[in-house]
């Protein structure tokens, strides 16, 4: 094991540093969220490939390292997206609830805020996000409704583009235990 | 079990929130309800901050552009631009009215019903579905909206009301996969169902037998099949037709979302409209215009009532000229001299139907000018339907004969015979 490789891997003493966030910026920030995923791609239409609520669940889940809250922030999140849309309420539920456990799984053994690995992990549970939506939407609603490989790929590597930046500012939200 | 759950206490949950979720979503599918308080309370979160933002994003770029750049031209413009498209709607249902064949039938239809009652909207954000196609207005059921009520734009539908919330309603709109109405087509009233494809350019009109004949440029009006929309509201444009397995795969530019969408017309009381019929051009055969009233005693078209047709038109110029020669229809013996018809008022010059064989063709000129510059016209391969020669447009070059002096006739009607010398 190199040292890169080290520095990939969370140590124990970070598994245990657990993000914490005020009260109130963990509701604001998702409703921004879904927001801006309502109102901007309004006026441009290329923008509506972000899904930003989808980062910022990666995002708690990713800090918070903690596997129930995040799955239950996910399926908040994701219900919210449902309630805004015409599919039937659940469907982003589940997919985000998967998301958040699994992102605060990878929390706990790496180190998460290594840019690399945030890019790569941003690219992977967008494409888990969309893949799951898809096979969700055919199996449990029965409608067919085609799968874009190369269209999800790209705007995977968007997202993940996004992700480095919007982390960034995320993590000045957090509380940190000196203050 | 209870050091299963605890030592898989992460998973459980997992679990649990992911059934019951999935239970949720059977619950729907399987009683086609949905869950209203959730659909409500994220709706009402998220909708006036979606007005807020839209009311400020107006008035600071209307204040840019209503005090810098053009003062007042941008109020005068949605005005004018509301006039227009309600004036787009009028216009279209009285065409389609004015060009029934029944006028009176139309007029008096006409009088007796209004268009449909239609409610403006502004479309204040998207829906938050991945492959879904739906936009949020601002009117909701406070104003009087219900689930699936029509959107419809002056140059076409748009979509349908799928769920209406107190202060915003959803709209699928007709790009949208899970969309569908009737449509039927302009030239050959083919009905098909209109299909969203999940992207804004093309929706795909389906279960159209390959047999039916379909035009690219051919136009798509609803139905009215659906009871969603009312018929004659068009759809679009034909842009693709190709044959398929069974039925066509036909592709439909959507009208409705010209210029973008902005403002929207909910239809709160849908009126059905006739489909506009489509103008058929036939080179050799020539639909005269209707007779002319006449000239004389115009009161007397509208002795029989208020509204005329070609045909008591007509008959009113043969009572004429009837009355003129002392011959009362139906009344006279047998063998009395009939009236002379020749004589006809507005019939400035008879002209048999046997011109037409006349081979020098001479271009009437009702109107003095300079002789427009001869162009070959071809012979016309069916006989004109031309009923009455002065009926026909001035404009319009007729063949004629070479005038002819009118024949005397004798005292029993028949011509008289040139004395020998």
């Amino acid at each position: 094991m190199n040292d890169y490789s080290e520095r990939l891997l969370a140590d124990s003493s970070r598994r245990k540093d657990k993000a914490r966030f005020r009260p109130l910026i963990l509701i604001v920030v998702p409703l921004i969220a879904v927001l801006f995923q309502v109102y901007v791609p309004r006026f441009f239409p290329f923008i509506s490939y972000l899904e930003l609520p989808l980062l910022i669940t990666m995002h708690f889940a990713l800090t918070r390292r903690e596997p129930i809250s995040s799955l239950l922030y996910g399926a908040a999140i994701g219900l919210v997206q449902d309630s805004l849309s015409n599919q039937k309420i659940g469907m982003y539920g589940i997919v985000k609830t998967l998301v958040g456990y699994f992102a605060a799984s990878v929390g706990m053994r790496f180190d998460t805020e290594n840019p690399i690995l945030t890019f790569i992990l941003g690219f992977f549970f967008y494409s888990f996000h969309q893949f799951f939506y898809w096979v969700l939407t055919r199996a449990l609603l029965g409608q067919l409704v085609n799968f874009d490989l190369q269209q999800t790929l790209l705007f995977g590597v968007l997202n993940a583009a996004v992700a480095l930046p919007l982390f960034r500012l995320l993590d000045k939200l957090k509380v940190t235990p000196h203050t | 079990m209870e050091f299963l759950l605890n030592r898989y206490r992460n998973l459980t949950v997992l679990l649990v929130v992911v059934a019951a979720q999935l239970l949720l979503i059977a619950y729907q599918v399987k009683t086609s309800k949905d869950v209203p308080l959730l659909r409500l309370w994220a709706v009402t979160a998220v909708t006036p901050v979606e007005r807020i933002l839209e009311v400020v994003r107006r008035n600071t770029w209307g204040f840019v552009e209503d005090y810098f750049v053009l003062i007042n031209t941008r109020s005068q413009n949605d005005k004018l631009r509301k006039e227009v498209g309600q004036l787009k709607l009028d216009n279209q249902y009285l065409r389609t009215e004015l060009s029934t064949a029944d006028r009176a039938r139309a007029l008096s239809v006409f009088q007796s019903r209004a268009p449909s009652k239609t409610l403006a909207a502004r479309i204040i954000g998207n829906g938050t579905g991945a492959n879904s196609k739906v936009v949020f207005v601002d009117r909701g059921s406070g104003s009087g909206v219900e689930g699936g009520m029509a959107v419809v734009t002056p140059d076409g539908i748009v979509g349908k009301v799928v769920a209406a919330y107190p202060t915003a309603s959803l709209v699928l709109l007709i790009t949208d996969v899970n969309f569908g109405a009737g449509v039927i087509s302009q030239k050959n009233r083919v009905h098909g169902t209109l299909k969203g494809q999940g992207h804004d350019g093309t929706v795909l009109v389906d279960y159209i037998q390959n047999e039916e004949k379909i035009e690219i440029g051919e136009w798509f009006y609803t139905s009215g099949d659906d009871r969603i929309f009312p018929k004659g509201f068009p759809v679009g444009q034909v842009t693709a037709v190709r044959s398929g397995r069974n039925l066509k795969e036909i592709y439909v530019t959507p009208s409705g979302f010209q210029g973008g969408l902005e403002e929207v017309l909910i239809v709160l009381e849908s009126v059905h409209q006739p489909i506009p019929d489509v103008e058929i051009s036939s080179p050799g055969i020539k639909l005269t215009a209707p007779p002319p009233e006449s000239q004389e005693n115009p009161a007397s078209s509208q002795t029989s009532g208020m509204f005329t047709t070609d045909a008591d038109r007509l008959k009113d110029q043969y009572k004429q000229v009837g009355e003129a020669q002392h011959h009362a229809y139906g009344q006279n013996p047998y063998t009395s001299t009939p009236p002379d018809f020749s004589k006809l008022p507005g019939l400035r010059e008879a002209q048999p139907p046997a011109a037409v064989a006349v081979p020098k063709v001479k271009p009437a000129m009702d109107n003095p000018g300079p002789p427009p510059a001869p162009t070959p016209r071809p012979k016309p391969v069916a006989p004109l339907l031309i009923t009455d020669p002065t009926d026909a447009d001035p404009n319009e070059p007729v063949l004629a004969a070479p005038p002819r002096r009118e024949p005397k006739l004798d005292e029993f009607g028949q011509p008289k015979q040139p004395r020998k010398p």
